[in-house]
């Protein structure tokens, strides 16, 4: 894959892309959606769609999804 | 509310609110320093700091945390597990700590354009040099024609400059959202453009 393709995909936007503050809003309700197993990504996909652009909100959801996880 | 919540969600509810309040919120701060301890370890790749520093950001977020909890601990709507709904705030206050903490020792000006970096940033062999050179005219013509002066600022410290976008919500005084929304807009104006110049193929299928 060359830097222009590269380019094209940092520059694609998502027309559901809700962006950082309902994607913070939700993403407790998101997260135990995955953690449990459940289709969290066709159940919220505005949602699915940020985590995807959005470099700081991807990063809080691993973070968020490691600690339920790390719960003794 | 406890009703319809896990038994213990349920539990948490009662004794942050009960008579055992203190002993309850002692047991949540230190869940909280758990977690944010080892959300600055898994972010430790992209945050140098360590010893006391990493201490004091540990203890800082679990504190504010806490504080931000205990507030709204009347928001909690059950629509969750409880400590989901809690370790949230302990992981957004990293992310606001650590993006503050970006400024202690800035590895990138905020006045400076890096351009030369763009093509390393996007996968550009260094021996292609001729189009690196040809990359970066188009994508900074495209950024100078084609975006206000704030979508050129925001998208020129982020991707060209390489500044965490957490650490411009701090250096502009604004918020995630509104930096993600003007960047998400300056993405969309220069693909528009790119395209319409024939640098990027329209028909060439994308991540989503």
């Amino acid at each position: 894959m060359n830097g222009w393709s590269e380019l094209d995909r940092f520059l694609r936007t998502d027309p559901r892309d809700v962006g950082c503050a309902e994607a913070m809003r939700l993403l407790h309700v998101y997260v135990d959606l995955v953690d449990q197993g459940g289709d969290a990504e066709q159940r919220y996909p505005g949602i699915a769609a940020h985590l995807r652009a959005c470099g700081p909100c991807s990063e809080d959801f691993e973070g968020l999804l490691a600690a339920v996880r790390d719960t003794p | 509310m406890a009703g319809s919540v896990d038994r213990e969600s349920a539990e948490w509810l009662r004794d942050l609110t009960g008579g055992q309040r203190e002993a309850a919120q002692a047991r949540l701060h230190a869940e909280l320093v758990r977690i944010a301890r080892s959300e600055l370890r898994r972010r430790a790749a992209r945050l140098p700091v360590s010893g006391p520093e990493l201490d004091d950001l540990t203890h800082q977020a679990a504190a504010d945390a806490l504080l931000a909890i205990i507030a709204k601990l009347g928001e909690f709507r059950g629509e969750c597990r409880f400590a989901t709904w809690a370790y949230k705030f302990v992981i957004f206050e990293v992310s606001t700590k650590v993006g503050r903490h970006f400024w202690r020792n800035p590895t990138v000006s905020l006045e400076a354009e890096d351009w030369d970096r763009l093509p390393d940033r996007f996968g550009f062999d260094p021996a292609q040099e001729s189009e690196s050179r040809e990359f970066v005219i188009a994508v900074r013509r495209a950024v100078n024609d084609t975006l206000t002066e704030r979508q050129r600022r925001i998208f020129v410290a982020i991707v060209v400059n390489g500044v965490p976008l957490d650490a411009l919500v701090v250096e502009l005084g604004t918020n995630r959202s509104a930096i993600y929304k003007t960047l998400f807009d300056a993405r969309r104006k220069l693909r528009a453009a790119l395209v319409a110049n024939g640098y990027i193929d329209p028909s060439t299928p994308g991540r989503s």
